[in-house]
Protein backbone atom coordinates (compact mmCIF):
# COMPACT_ATOMS: atom_id res chain seq x y z
CA UNK A 1 0.00 0.00 0.00
CA UNK A 2 1.82 3.22 -1.38
CA UNK A 3 0.24 5.82 0.97
CA UNK A 4 1.53 3.96 4.16
CA UNK A 5 4.60 3.74 2.61
CA UNK A 6 4.93 7.02 2.16
CA UNK A 7 3.78 8.05 5.42
CA UNK A 8 5.60 5.00 6.85
CA UNK A 9 9.14 7.30 5.89
CA UNK A 10 7.28 10.17 7.05
CA UNK A 11 6.66 8.75 10.28
CA UNK A 12 11.00 8.17 11.00
CA UNK A 13 11.27 11.22 9.58
CA UNK A 14 9.19 13.56 12.32
CA UNK A 15 10.70 10.45 14.70
CA UNK A 16 14.63 11.58 14.04
CA UNK A 17 13.46 14.95 14.14
CA UNK A 18 12.33 15.05 17.63
CA UNK A 19 14.82 13.02 19.11
CA UNK A 20 17.85 15.05 17.40
CA UNK A 21 16.11 18.13 18.69
CA UNK A 22 15.59 15.77 22.46
CA UNK A 23 19.58 14.94 22.17
CA UNK A 24 20.45 18.27 20.21
CA UNK A 25 22.91 16.48 17.91
CA UNK A 26 22.13 13.83 15.61
CA UNK A 27 19.93 10.59 16.94
CA UNK A 28 20.65 7.33 18.16
CA UNK A 29 19.02 4.71 15.88
CA UNK A 30 18.36 3.08 19.19
CA UNK A 31 16.39 5.97 20.67
CA UNK A 32 14.45 6.29 16.93
CA UNK A 33 13.71 2.62 17.31
CA UNK A 34 12.44 2.94 20.70
CA UNK A 35 10.35 5.95 19.39
CA UNK A 36 8.34 4.15 16.74
CA UNK A 37 8.11 0.85 19.02
CA UNK A 38 10.04 -0.77 16.21
CA UNK A 39 12.65 -3.02 16.36
CA UNK A 40 16.93 -1.67 15.78
CA UNK A 41 16.69 -4.18 13.33
CA UNK A 42 13.80 -2.58 11.27
CA UNK A 43 14.78 1.22 12.15
CA UNK A 44 18.66 0.41 10.74
CA UNK A 45 16.62 -0.82 7.20
CA UNK A 46 14.38 2.18 6.73
CA UNK A 47 17.30 4.54 8.03
CA UNK A 48 19.71 3.08 4.95
CA UNK A 49 16.47 3.42 2.63
CA UNK A 50 16.14 7.33 4.13
CA UNK A 51 19.80 7.77 3.61
CA UNK A 52 19.68 6.79 -0.26
CA UNK A 53 17.07 8.79 -0.59
CA UNK A 54 19.16 11.87 0.63
CA UNK A 55 17.14 12.67 3.41
CA UNK A 56 19.94 11.51 6.09
CA UNK A 57 23.22 11.49 6.92
CA UNK A 58 24.09 8.84 8.99
CA UNK A 59 27.45 7.59 10.39
CA UNK A 60 28.15 5.11 12.85
CA UNK A 61 28.61 5.32 15.99
CA UNK A 62 27.14 8.97 16.12
CA UNK A 63 23.66 8.43 14.61
CA UNK A 64 22.05 9.97 12.29
CA UNK A 65 21.34 13.46 11.51
CA UNK A 66 18.30 14.64 8.93
CA UNK A 67 19.84 16.79 5.61
CA UNK A 68 17.75 19.81 5.19
CA UNK A 69 15.21 17.96 2.33
CA UNK A 70 14.90 15.92 5.20
CA UNK A 71 14.12 18.44 8.20
CA UNK A 72 11.37 19.91 5.76
CA UNK A 73 9.56 16.70 5.25
CA UNK A 74 9.93 16.05 8.28
CA UNK A 75 8.57 19.37 9.88
CA UNK A 76 5.63 18.85 7.23
CA UNK A 77 5.04 15.36 9.01
CA UNK A 78 4.68 17.17 12.40
CA UNK A 79 2.72 19.75 11.49
CA UNK A 80 0.10 17.57 10.29
CA UNK A 81 0.37 15.44 13.29
CA UNK A 82 0.07 18.45 15.26
CA UNK A 83 -3.06 19.21 13.19
CA UNK A 84 -4.70 15.72 13.97
CA UNK A 85 -3.64 16.20 17.29
CA UNK A 86 -5.51 19.58 18.02
CA UNK A 87 -8.72 18.53 15.90
CA UNK A 88 -9.18 15.81 17.95
CA UNK A 89 -8.83 17.61 21.32
CA UNK A 90 -10.94 20.76 19.71
CA UNK A 91 -13.69 19.45 17.67
CA UNK A 92 -13.74 15.71 18.90
CA UNK A 93 -13.22 16.11 22.92
CA UNK A 94 -11.11 12.84 22.49
CA UNK A 95 -8.91 12.21 25.69
CA UNK A 96 -6.97 9.64 24.27
CA UNK A 97 -5.64 11.64 21.48
CA UNK A 98 -1.84 11.01 21.51
CA UNK A 99 -2.56 7.52 21.17
CA UNK A 100 -5.16 7.89 18.28
CA UNK A 101 -2.93 10.94 16.33
CA UNK A 102 -0.69 8.25 16.16
CA UNK A 103 -2.90 6.07 14.82
CA UNK A 104 -4.82 8.51 12.32
CA UNK A 105 -1.45 9.85 10.94
CA UNK A 106 -1.57 6.30 8.84
CA UNK A 107 -4.69 7.23 7.06
CA UNK A 108 -4.83 10.66 7.05
CA UNK A 109 -2.90 12.07 4.86
CA UNK A 110 -1.44 16.19 4.55
CA UNK A 111 -4.08 17.26 2.28
CA UNK A 112 -7.15 16.28 4.36
CA UNK A 113 -5.31 17.58 7.68
CA UNK A 114 -4.96 21.07 5.57
CA UNK A 115 -8.54 20.76 5.66
CA UNK A 116 -9.24 20.03 9.22
CA UNK A 117 -6.93 22.88 9.67
CA UNK A 118 -9.80 25.03 8.90
CA UNK A 119 -11.70 25.15 11.84
CA UNK A 120 -9.22 24.57 14.61
CA UNK A 121 -6.51 27.02 16.17
CA UNK A 122 -3.35 26.90 15.12
CA UNK A 123 -0.24 29.13 16.12
CA UNK A 124 1.60 30.57 13.14
CA UNK A 125 4.98 28.87 14.53
CA UNK A 126 3.84 25.68 13.99
CA UNK A 127 5.12 23.18 14.67
CA UNK A 128 8.22 24.58 16.37
CA UNK A 129 5.57 24.80 19.55
CA UNK A 130 5.39 20.85 19.05
CA UNK A 131 7.21 19.77 22.70
CA UNK A 132 8.59 16.35 21.89
CA UNK A 133 8.81 14.95 26.05
CA UNK A 134 4.61 15.56 26.08
CA UNK A 135 4.03 14.35 22.77
CA UNK A 136 2.03 17.23 22.52
CA UNK A 137 1.95 21.31 21.22
CA UNK A 138 2.91 23.04 24.19
CA UNK A 139 0.52 25.42 23.53
CA UNK A 140 -2.62 23.68 23.07
CA UNK A 141 -4.81 24.02 26.36
CA UNK A 142 -5.57 20.94 27.28
CA UNK A 143 -8.46 20.58 29.99
CA UNK A 144 -7.65 17.25 31.54
CA UNK A 145 -4.07 18.48 32.59
CA UNK A 146 -5.92 22.00 34.11
CA UNK A 147 -7.80 20.19 36.44
CA UNK A 148 -4.29 18.50 37.77
CA UNK B 1 9.10 6.11 -2.11
CA UNK B 2 7.03 2.69 -2.88
CA UNK B 3 8.53 -0.39 -1.03
CA UNK B 4 9.43 0.94 1.91
CA UNK B 5 8.50 -1.69 4.84
CA UNK B 6 5.22 -0.95 6.26
CA UNK B 7 6.25 -2.11 9.62
CA UNK B 8 4.47 1.09 11.15
CA UNK B 9 1.23 0.85 9.16
CA UNK B 10 -1.58 0.81 11.90
CA UNK B 11 -4.37 -1.42 10.36
CA UNK B 12 -7.80 -0.58 11.44
CA UNK B 13 -8.14 -2.79 13.98
CA UNK B 14 -11.50 -1.69 15.86
CA UNK B 15 -14.91 -0.12 15.63
CA UNK B 16 -14.00 2.44 17.31
CA UNK B 17 -11.02 3.36 14.86
CA UNK B 18 -13.63 3.22 12.24
CA UNK B 19 -16.22 5.23 14.25
CA UNK B 20 -13.23 7.84 14.69
CA UNK B 21 -12.72 7.80 10.42
CA UNK B 22 -16.14 8.19 9.88
CA UNK B 23 -16.76 10.60 12.08
CA UNK B 24 -13.82 12.80 10.61
CA UNK B 25 -15.61 12.04 7.18
CA UNK B 26 -18.38 13.90 8.60
CA UNK B 27 -16.47 16.90 10.00
CA UNK B 28 -14.99 16.93 6.13
CA UNK B 29 -18.38 17.20 5.09
CA UNK B 30 -19.96 19.48 6.84
CA UNK B 31 -16.44 22.06 6.59
CA UNK B 32 -17.62 21.28 2.73
CA UNK B 33 -21.05 22.23 3.50
CA UNK B 34 -20.02 25.37 5.30
CA UNK B 35 -17.62 26.68 2.98
CA UNK B 36 -20.18 26.29 -0.05
CA UNK B 37 -22.23 28.42 2.06
CA UNK B 38 -19.52 31.30 2.88
CA UNK B 39 -17.86 31.15 -0.91
CA UNK B 40 -21.80 32.04 -1.80
CA UNK B 41 -22.10 34.60 0.43
CA UNK B 42 -18.75 36.22 0.08
CA UNK B 43 -19.38 36.31 -4.02
CA UNK B 44 -22.40 38.40 -3.63
CA UNK B 45 -24.82 38.86 -6.46
CA UNK B 46 -22.67 41.14 -8.32
CA UNK B 47 -19.84 38.37 -8.94
CA UNK B 48 -21.81 35.50 -8.52
CA UNK B 49 -22.33 33.49 -11.73
CA UNK B 50 -25.57 31.22 -12.46
CA UNK B 51 -22.77 28.31 -12.94
CA UNK B 52 -21.23 29.03 -9.75
CA UNK B 53 -23.87 29.70 -7.71
CA UNK B 54 -25.47 25.99 -8.77
CA UNK B 55 -21.89 24.42 -8.13
CA UNK B 56 -21.82 25.69 -4.41
CA UNK B 57 -25.73 24.43 -4.10
CA UNK B 58 -24.97 21.41 -5.64
CA UNK B 59 -21.77 21.05 -3.41
CA UNK B 60 -23.85 21.92 0.02
CA UNK B 61 -26.49 19.42 -0.83
CA UNK B 62 -24.43 16.61 -1.45
CA UNK B 63 -22.38 17.13 0.92
CA UNK B 64 -25.34 17.26 3.42
CA UNK B 65 -26.73 14.04 1.72
CA UNK B 66 -22.97 12.19 2.45
CA UNK B 67 -22.99 13.53 6.00
CA UNK B 68 -26.15 11.85 6.56
CA UNK B 69 -25.22 8.31 5.09
CA UNK B 70 -21.77 8.74 7.31
CA UNK B 71 -23.76 9.36 10.29
CA UNK B 72 -25.83 5.93 9.65
CA UNK B 73 -23.24 4.49 10.30
CA UNK B 74 -21.87 6.25 12.81
CA UNK B 75 -24.63 5.74 14.51
CA UNK B 76 -24.54 1.86 13.89
CA UNK B 77 -21.40 1.54 15.35
CA UNK B 78 -23.11 3.61 18.60
CA UNK B 79 -20.77 6.31 18.19
CA UNK B 80 -22.04 10.21 17.64
CA UNK B 81 -20.98 12.82 15.28
CA UNK B 82 -20.39 16.02 15.38
CA UNK B 83 -23.65 18.92 15.15
CA UNK B 84 -23.58 20.37 11.68
CA UNK B 85 -24.20 23.87 13.60
CA UNK B 86 -21.07 23.05 15.47
CA UNK B 87 -18.83 22.83 12.42
CA UNK B 88 -20.66 25.74 10.67
CA UNK B 89 -19.53 28.00 14.23
CA UNK B 90 -16.14 26.94 13.09
CA UNK B 91 -15.95 27.48 9.70
CA UNK B 92 -17.64 31.05 10.04
CA UNK B 93 -15.11 31.91 12.73
CA UNK B 94 -11.91 30.57 10.86
CA UNK B 95 -13.33 31.51 7.33
CA UNK B 96 -11.39 34.25 4.83
CA UNK B 97 -13.05 35.41 2.29
CA UNK B 98 -11.26 34.38 -0.63
CA UNK B 99 -12.92 37.23 -2.66
CA UNK B 100 -12.64 36.26 -6.29
CA UNK B 101 -13.81 33.46 -8.14
CA UNK B 102 -11.12 32.16 -8.62
CA UNK B 103 -10.01 31.57 -5.10
CA UNK B 104 -13.70 29.81 -4.45
CA UNK B 105 -13.28 27.65 -7.16
CA UNK B 106 -10.19 27.03 -6.44
CA UNK B 107 -10.85 25.96 -2.60
CA UNK B 108 -13.84 23.63 -3.96
CA UNK B 109 -11.37 21.68 -6.01
CA UNK B 110 -9.66 21.29 -2.91
CA UNK B 111 -12.38 20.23 -1.01
CA UNK B 112 -14.06 17.45 -3.77
CA UNK B 113 -9.95 16.63 -4.72
CA UNK B 114 -9.73 15.81 -0.37
CA UNK B 115 -12.60 13.89 0.27
CA UNK B 116 -11.96 12.05 -2.52
CA UNK B 117 -8.45 11.49 -1.23
CA UNK B 118 -10.02 10.57 2.08
CA UNK B 119 -12.26 8.48 0.88
CA UNK B 120 -9.87 6.32 -1.19
CA UNK B 121 -7.61 5.85 1.70
CA UNK B 122 -10.72 5.16 4.41
CA UNK B 123 -11.52 2.18 1.49
CA UNK B 124 -7.74 1.32 1.28
CA UNK B 125 -7.32 0.65 4.81
CA UNK B 126 -10.88 -0.86 4.99
CA UNK B 127 -10.02 -3.30 2.86
CA UNK B 128 -6.38 -3.95 4.53
CA UNK B 129 -7.90 -5.08 7.68
CA UNK B 130 -9.65 -8.11 8.16
CA UNK B 131 -12.02 -7.46 11.61
CA UNK B 132 -15.39 -7.99 11.46
CA UNK B 133 -17.09 -4.41 11.93
CA UNK B 134 -20.51 -4.19 14.07
CA UNK B 135 -21.60 -2.82 10.55
CA UNK B 136 -21.75 -4.98 7.85
CA UNK B 137 -18.67 -5.18 5.66
CA UNK B 138 -20.06 -5.12 1.71
CA UNK B 139 -22.31 -2.14 2.66
CA UNK B 140 -20.16 -0.23 4.08
CA UNK B 141 -17.49 -0.57 1.36
CA UNK B 142 -20.54 0.13 -0.88
CA UNK B 143 -21.17 3.30 0.55
CA UNK B 144 -17.83 4.44 0.94
CA UNK B 145 -17.21 3.50 -2.62
CA UNK B 146 -20.40 5.14 -3.67
CA UNK B 147 -19.65 9.22 -2.17
CA UNK B 148 -15.73 8.44 -3.75
CA UNK B 149 -17.68 8.26 -6.79
CA UNK B 150 -19.45 11.47 -6.19
CA UNK B 151 -16.19 12.96 -4.95
CA UNK B 152 -14.64 12.47 -8.56
CA UNK B 153 -17.16 13.71 -10.38
CA UNK B 154 -17.01 16.41 -8.53
CA UNK B 155 -13.42 17.35 -9.38
CA UNK B 156 -14.34 17.14 -12.98
CA UNK B 157 -17.00 19.67 -12.70
CA UNK B 158 -15.62 22.34 -10.45
CA UNK B 159 -12.50 21.39 -13.39
CA UNK B 160 -14.97 22.28 -16.54
CA UNK B 161 -16.21 25.13 -14.95
CA UNK B 162 -12.76 26.22 -14.10
CA UNK B 163 -11.46 25.45 -17.64
CA UNK B 164 -14.78 27.59 -19.13
CA UNK B 165 -13.72 30.10 -17.72
CA UNK B 166 -10.36 30.66 -18.94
Amino acid sequence: MEVVGVNTADQYLKAIYLVQELENGPASTGRVAEMLDVSPASANEMIGKLEDSGLLDHEKYKGVDLTDEGIQRARDALQTYCIIERFLVEVLDVEEFRAEATQLQSVIDETVAERLDTIIDREPQCPDCFAPEADVCSLLELEADAAD
Amino acid sequence: MEGFPVSLQQPLVSDHQLARLLQIGVVLEEVVEARAYEHARSLDDADLDPETEALLEEAAEESAEHRERLEGLVDELEAESVPFDEIQALVEQQYESDADFDGVLYDQLCNEETAYKFYDDLIEAIEGSDVRFSVDRDRLLATLESIREDEAAGVEDVTRLMEARE
